[in-house]
């Protein structure tokens, strides 16, 4: 019946318009009117079109610095709560500079000239085929900026990735399954237990598949929530015992894929507490307009008798960011970044490896 | 039934009997190829496509409110019009397989491919009918594969449109990777044997059937790019096809060669040895090149009809030519920028930043040399000039962004976040649409004999290029935000509530600008019954389809095959009282070809 309703609906608009059409064109002859009906451009669409040309360059403009001044504030390119992540985010702005810059004066070209060059009857275009010259200053050029920021790229990616024992890392595995996240710190000893999701035996609670004749296993400690001390490198070891995973942390400029069969690793230094992050002015805002939105939310659900949301408040996240299956959208695990002490006190809480298994008879 | 008449190259003349089904359905006419590709890949496919990219939108924007609108098209998959996470994932898959092969790779150049080859070579058909015919009943079969994979009971394929293993080789990790993933692997690679067979014929009957005259040098730059983006093809999709048969071999045969070390649903399964990231090499040394497969047709397109109806030569012929050769040449040397952060060697990283950021360097020369082109020009604004004029700037919007994801350092953060869908929408998706939507309104007088209506185009194209900007400049804010693509809801993350109110300003763009293609549509089809007669060569062109039959004939021309003597570009040409000279009239005494 819908489907009945919603075709007849689209029917009867198409012959609407097309009767439309009709009208107009026969009022105009009715009129006398001279119709053009080449269906080929006159001066007037030129006319017409080159003044929405200059309008789309203004619009181009407009939707750009409205983009700037209500989302500005989005992209995570300031506050990077790693070391690393404040070179990257020094890069992202230099890009984004440029990109600004070039994306101005071209689309200006583009439009202006659109608007400029506007056909008339009578005028002739200029019969120019090339200019080795120009051709030679718009190679070189972009090749010029292009090394500046290849170079530029190349030795950031070089620190990132670069992993030296020298810093001496804390050990964590992040361990990715559909659809949630599991951390394993390496204990005392600062190296996991060898491990093998062929091992994994759900009857003892071995759910990660680490070897338990492995000595370096016995004082692992697995968790479901990551805790991290500021200032210390932290190298992480990634598995994925299913699909490809990917673990986001946006907030410190890191991602690396799960992959099933193998070990992916990155290394950064968080250098902002939690609470440290709460507190710098832009999450303040953000947590603030966001609890006004949740509020706004709370107050109709009440009105639906349901339970009104919590109120939010920020926490450094682990998400997925590699399809993997139907709860994609919720595989989360939350990050804290703590002092040193509290991250002692918090890990000493916790049970190793070697005293989690259950016992078997 | 009708007669016609076919000359060969000597002129003998044949008279054939043509029925019904060897005209419109079994043709091996490259024309009615042309057009049968046009309404499968484009058409057909088109409307499926956009219409599942606005269902995911509206899920975006409205994730808890029931649809009715999700209640009538998904059925049992939107129980109460709330729609199933597994079935927004398998839409996020479909569409964009939908868009990128079938509309984009297909579409647009088995349309115009197909069409302008010959015409603009001067040929009475493509090297071989036949093979041109099998290679659409070919697509015609993996198009329907891959819709009938829509009805399947578990829901198509929905491991992304990069089908990347384990999830797409398990039935177990979703059920999308059950028959509907075996049906998407058949019809592409069903696809992949009719997109070789069509490219290879493209490229003999690029190399051998000019007409006399007709050097490479003379070439029109859209067959330039027709005849690139078919090499391409040639040299990258084979591997894709591998990649499908390996991909099979381990779901149905029991190999690891993407494989290794699973627990899944509570139980190891025997998989030993394989790496899912031979997978993603495989898949993206074509996806890669595909990118400009579906790109570099476009930009053909936009260079014949941005010079035609600016009535001047479009700027710097040889380095739009060179520029076409160095990015293919750097397509297929590039792929691992998808992969900067999936476990591949930081050095590999390195090495693809290089070549990836390079690209930008022909890719800018052909940008200035379309803005040099309208300096000075005698713009005339028909709507597939609007189209083109657009499609440069959407080229420039989203090419830029390409500097972000290109540079490995700064993937790491963005990599598959909103910002990359906003990036690729731009600079293939609506680029190439934009190409694709100026080619058919710029030839759609010597497809159907008939005139578009030019104010209906108008109305297309003004809402289509606010809404293209308005969708997709707001999404790289969120993406860069951190907001992961691929999530049927948000709202599990209260860190992202802040943005979902831009989603729903992109999601209300979406809708209209979906919608506004209604507009096209009817134009087309009204057009095509009812348009005005268009004369011969509406938009003054200088090449040589205008000066073909506008009556369909089989072979073309009637009578000779016209001879070139100029380039294609003598717009505008002093000493000549009108602004365009013809490719086949000949230079006059003194005349310098340009």
């Amino acid at each position: 019946m819908i489907t009945l309703f919603i075709t007849l609906t689209l029917v009867f608009i198409s012959i609407a318009i097309w009767q439309m059409i009709k009208i107009f064109d026969l009022t105009r002859a009715l009129k006398g009117e001279k119709i053009d009906d080449s269906q080929i451009a006159n001066d007037k669409d030129n006319r017409i079109n080159a003044r929405l040309m200059l309008g789309f360059l203004a619009f181009i403009y407009v939707i750009t610095i409205i983009c700037v001044v209500k989302y500005g504030h989005f992209p995570l390119i300031t506050d990077a709560a790693s070391d690393h992540g404040i070179k990257n985010d020094t890069l992202m702005i230099w890009t984004l500079a440029l990109i600004f810059f070039v994306q101005t004066i071209t689309q200006f070209l583009l439009h202006y000239f659109a608007y400029k060059y506007k056909g008339q009857t009578g005028n002739k275009a200029l019969f120019y085929t090339d200019n080795h010259k120009l051709e030679i200053i718009w190679t070189i050029i972009p090749a010029i900026v292009l090394t500046g920021f290849i170079t530029y790229g190349l030795l950031t990616w070089a620190d990132v990735m670069n992993i030296s024992e020298d810093d001496d890392p804390m050990v964590v595995e992040l361990y990715a399954q559909q659809f949630n996240w599991k951390a394993r710190y390496a204990g005392e000893d600062n190296s996991l237990g060898k491990s093998n999701v062929r091992l994994i035996d759900i009857d003892r609670a071995n759910i990660l598949g680490i070897d338990e004749s492995d000595p370096n296993a016995s004082d692992d400690i697995i968790v479901t929530e990551l805790h991290l001390p500021v200032n210390k490198p932290v190298l992480f070891k990634m598995r994925s015992q299913d699909v490809l995973h990917s673990a986001y942390m946006p907030h410190f400029r890191a991602q690396m894929n799960c992959v099933p069969g193998m070990i992916t690793q990155f290394l950064f230094t968080p250098n902002m507490t939690t609470e440290e992050m709460r507190n710098t002015p832009k999450m303040i805002d953000k947590v603030l307009t966001i609890n006004e939105i949740r509020d706004e939310k709370s107050k109709e659900l009440i009105k639906k008798g349901e339970e009104p949301l919590d109120p939010y408040d920020f926490d450094y996240l682990l998400l997925c960011n590699k399809i993997c299956g139907k709860s994609h959208y919720n595989m989360q695990m939350k990050i804290i970044v703590e002092s040193q002490e509290d991250f002692d006190t918090w890990i000493s809480k916790q049970t190793v490896f070697k005293n989690s298994l259950i016992a078997q008879n | 039934m009708s007669e016609y008449i076919v000359f060969d190259k000597d002129h003998h003349e044949h008279h054939h009997k043509e029925t019904f089904i060897t005209k419109y359905i079994f043709s091996q006419d490259h024309k009615m190829i042309a057009k049968q590709y046009l309404f499968t890949g484009v058409i057909f496919m088109g409307i499926i496509g956009i219409l599942m990219s606005s269902l995911m939108r509206m899920q975006i924007a409205w994730p808890e409110e029931p649809n009715i609108i999700f209640e009538f098209l998904l059925g049992k998959w939107a129980p109460d019009g709330v729609m199933d996470a597994d079935i927004y994932l398998a839409l996020v898959t479909m569409h964009g397989t939908i868009m990128v092969f079938f509309v984009l790779t297909a579409g647009l150049s088995g349309t115009f491919s197909n069409l302008l080859i010959p015409l603009q070579l001067g040929a009475r058909d493509m090297a071989t009918g036949f093979l041109n015919m099998v290679a659409y009943w070919l697509f015609f079969v993996s198009t329907v594969l891959m819709v009938a994979s829509i009805f399947v009971e578990a829901g198509p394929a929905a491991a992304g449109w990069t089908i990347y293993p384990p999830l797409s080789a398990l039935e177990l990790a979703q059920p999308g990777s059950g028959l509907g993933m075996t049906l998407w692997l058949v019809s592409m690679a069903v696809f992949i044997a009719s997109s070789l067979i069509g490219s290879l014929n493209y490229i003999v009957t690029v190399i051998n059937l000019r007409t006399k005259g007709m050097s490479l040098t003379r070439m029109p730059l859209t067959i330039w790019a027709f005849f690139v983006t078919a090499i391409i093809g040639v040299i990258s999709f084979p591997v894709l096809l591998s990649a499908a048969l390996l991909l099979i071999m381990d779901r149905s045969f029991g190999t690891s060669f993407f494989l290794s070390d699973i627990f899944i649903q509570g139980e190891v399964l025997h998989y030993q040895g394989g790496s899912p990231i031979l997978f993603e090499h495989l898949f993206w040394f074509l996806g890669h090149p595909e990118v400009y497969i579906v790109l570099l047709p476009a930009l053909g397109i936009a260079s014949e009809v941005i010079a035609t109806h600016s009535r001047k030569p479009i700027f710097g012929y040889k380095a739009m030519v060179m520029s076409i050769l160095a990015i293919a040449f750097l397509s297929t040397i590039v792929w691992g920028h998808h992969m900067f952060i999936t476990g591949m060697n930081p050095f590999l990283g390195s090495v693809f930043t290089f070549t990836t950021l390079l690209i930008a360097i022909p890719s800018a020369v052909k940008a200035f040399n379309y803005i040099t082109t309208l300096w000075r020009a005698n713009i005339q604004f028909n709507p597939p000039m609007l189209f083109a004029i657009a499609f440069v700037s959407t080229f420039i919007t989203g090419g830029l962004t390409g500097l972000i994801l290109g540079d490995s350092a700064l993937d790491i953060n963005v990599h598959d976040t909103y910002f990359v869908v906003a990036h690729f929408h731009l600079v293939m998706g609506i680029s190439a649409l934009y190409g694709m939507l100026a080619g058919i309104y710029h030839w759609f007088p010597m497809m159907f004999g008939k005139m578009m209506n030019k104010n209906l185009g108008y109305i297309h194209f003004w809402v289509t290029a606010i809404c293209a900007y308005g969708i997709f400049f707001p999404m790289h804010f969120i993406g860069m935000a951190g907001l992961p693509r691929r999530y049927y809801t948000n709202s599990n993350f209260p860190l992202f509530d802040d943005l979902a109110d831009t989603n729903t300003i992109i999601t209300v763009f979406a809708i209209i600008g979906a919608l506004i293609q209604l507009v096209f549509l009817y134009n087309f089809f009204h057009s095509m019954f009812y348009g005005k007669k268009s004369p011969q060569n509406p938009w003054n062109s200088t090449t040589l389809e205008w000066t073909a039959s506008m009556k369909h004939i089989h072979g073309n021309w009637q009578g000779k095959i016209p001879e070139v003597y100029r380039w294609p570009y003598d717009y505008s040409k002093p000493g000549y009282k009108e602004d365009f000279v013809p490719q086949h009239i000949p230079l006059k005494k003194d005349e310098e070809e340009y």
